[in-house]
């Protein structure tokens, strides 16, 4: 009961896959990570529009939006998720935005450059994707 | 809070928060959110926002959904949705699901189920964690309600956490309850137990192209014949929620229990009731805040150690932690 009532600091996660692709084994291991850490995560399943994506982000208020693209489109789609946010007042001051899969380094600066802040590809520690988001979510603007 | 600041008028919000009330009134969407946040966090910030607004709150019909896991209530959930929309009425969603009593965490996934709605931009749909709540629901969900009332949703729906036995909350903070049965569920001493069962104004079976369909149906008949008169006989209706057949007989379902409700006058009593038993729920966990102090946490411990090791009893240690904050015994 006593800690019901403090969790004002508790993180919500939106783990979404944009795109046709349906290989979410790595999106619900992140998710599940991020459980175990102690967070919420709001799952939304496969072949996901950036629209739906920027709306289920909205309406529930996450501090992450974490996507995963396995087919190589990743330059295609996750800029295409950040605009549909943007259209909705969710940007990376106020939001994290990962991206997962099999990313080339160069890929992954042109998406950092896009509002990105961390790519995580094969071999990544979920433990260090659960640091990386307590570490900068306090950074957001939540005002 | 100060007793003053008690008494100051509901309306009186000022800068970031009057914004975000006049934004709400407009009807932005991610105001709502925020505030949505605030609110089941138990910030200070959704207190206030929800003073202002609660005002505007009671016109929305309420309809909770509880069930076993895998009942499919995301699915029914989903489904009525769409009929409510089909009539022009918007659409509130809270979908509750458990948070990990070991860490807090939680996987939210009812969404899975309701991608269909995202587009329609009159259904908001809001996941909670049930964050250590055991009825069913999360301590939130009667405010996080609130405040989707006031936004000025027509109906809301409140899917609970995948419910066993005893989940019962959802009872006590929708106007109708819907229970999602499944063909199969086990034999019918399982729809003589008390608790769940007893809480249903509608009773859906689900899935009801399975086989075992037409045994359920009877047994919940037969139960129902053993029911004492509530002044209501909860009606079965078969349905298949992945194809959406029988939904709009489940709706009109849920309408004669809401005219029936108002007839009756019990609209306005389970109101009173539903008032009621969130005040003293506020009002318990707010005492039981005040006890979690350090020096309370301290004694705590070391009256557990007390019971643990059989020096005390827990009736006496917990007479005796209370009265150390001059709460005695009356």
């Amino acid at each position: 009961m006593g800690d019901t009532a403090t969790m004002t600091d508790q993180i919500r996660v939106l783990v979404a896959k944009p795109g046709l692709d349906g290989h979410d084994r790595g999106a619900k291991i992140v998710a599940r990570a991020l459980r175990d850490a102690g967070m919420e995560v709001i799952y939304t399943g496969i072949r996901q529009t950036p629209d739906m994506i920027a709306e289920a982000a909205l309406q529930e208020d996450v501090h992450v939006v974490a996507l995963s693209v396995l087919s190589g489109a990743h330059l295609e789609l996750f800029p295409r998720v950040v605009a549909a946010c943007r259209q909705r007042g969710i940007t990376p001051e106020n939001t994290l935005f990962l991206g997962g899969g099999i990313i080339p380094d160069e890929d992954a600066e042109a998406l950092k450059q896009d509002g990105f802040s961390a790519v995580f590809g094969p071999g990544a520690h979920t433990g260090d994707i659960a640091a990386f988001v307590r570490l900068h979510v306090p950074e957001l603007d939540r005002s | 809070m100060s007793a003053e600041a008690l008494d100051a008028p509901p309306t009186a919000l000022n800068g970031r928060l009057a914004e975000l009330d006049e934004r709400l009134r407009q009807k932005d969407r991610r105001a709502l959110a925020r505030v949505l946040s605030w609110v089941e966090s138990g910030d200070a910030r959704g207190r206030a926002m929800l003073r202002a607004l609660y005002p505007r709150s009671g016109r929305a019909r309420t309809i909770g959904l509880t069930g076993s896991p895998g009942a499919g209530k995301s699915t029914v959930t989903n489904e009525l949705a769409k009929a409510f929309r089909g009539r022009g009425q918007s659409v509130g969603i809270v979908a509750i699901d458990p948070s990990s009593p070991y860490t807090m965490g939680a996987i939210l996934g009812d969404r899975v189920r309701m991608t269909e709605l995202y587009s329609d931009e009159d259904v908001f749909i809001r996941s909670l964690a049930s964050r250590g709540a055991l009825g069913g629901l999360s301590a939130a969900t009667q405010d996080v309600i609130h405040v989707l009332d006031a936004y000025g949703k027509d109906v809301i729906l409140i899917e609970t956490v995948g419910a066993g036995q005893d989940e019962v909350d959802i009872a006590g903070a929708a106007q109708t309850t819907i229970l999602v049965n499944t063909p199969n569920m086990g034999d019918e001493v399982q729809t003589l137990k008390a608790g769940i069962m007893e809480i249903a104004d509608v009773l859906a079976v689900n899935k009801s192209d399975l086989p075992g369909a037409n045994r359920m149906v009877s047994a919940l008949k037969a139960l129902l014949s053993l029911n004492p008169d509530r002044g209501w006989d909860a009606p079965i209706v078969r349905i298949i929620g992945t194809s959406g057949e029988g939904i709009d007989a489940l709706a009109a379902a849920c309408d004669s229990h809401f005219e029936e409700l108002e007839r009756s006058g019990r609209l306005k009593t389970a109101e009173r009731q539903r008032a009621r038993q969130q005040i003293t729920s506020l009002a318990r966990a707010n005492l039981l805040n005040r006890l979690y102090t350090e020096s309370g946490e301290a004694e705590l411990d070391r009256w557990s150690e007390e019971v643990a090791s059989r020096r005390s009893d827990p009736h006496t240690a917990a007479a005796i932690w209370l009265s150390d904050f001059g709460l005695g015994e009356s």
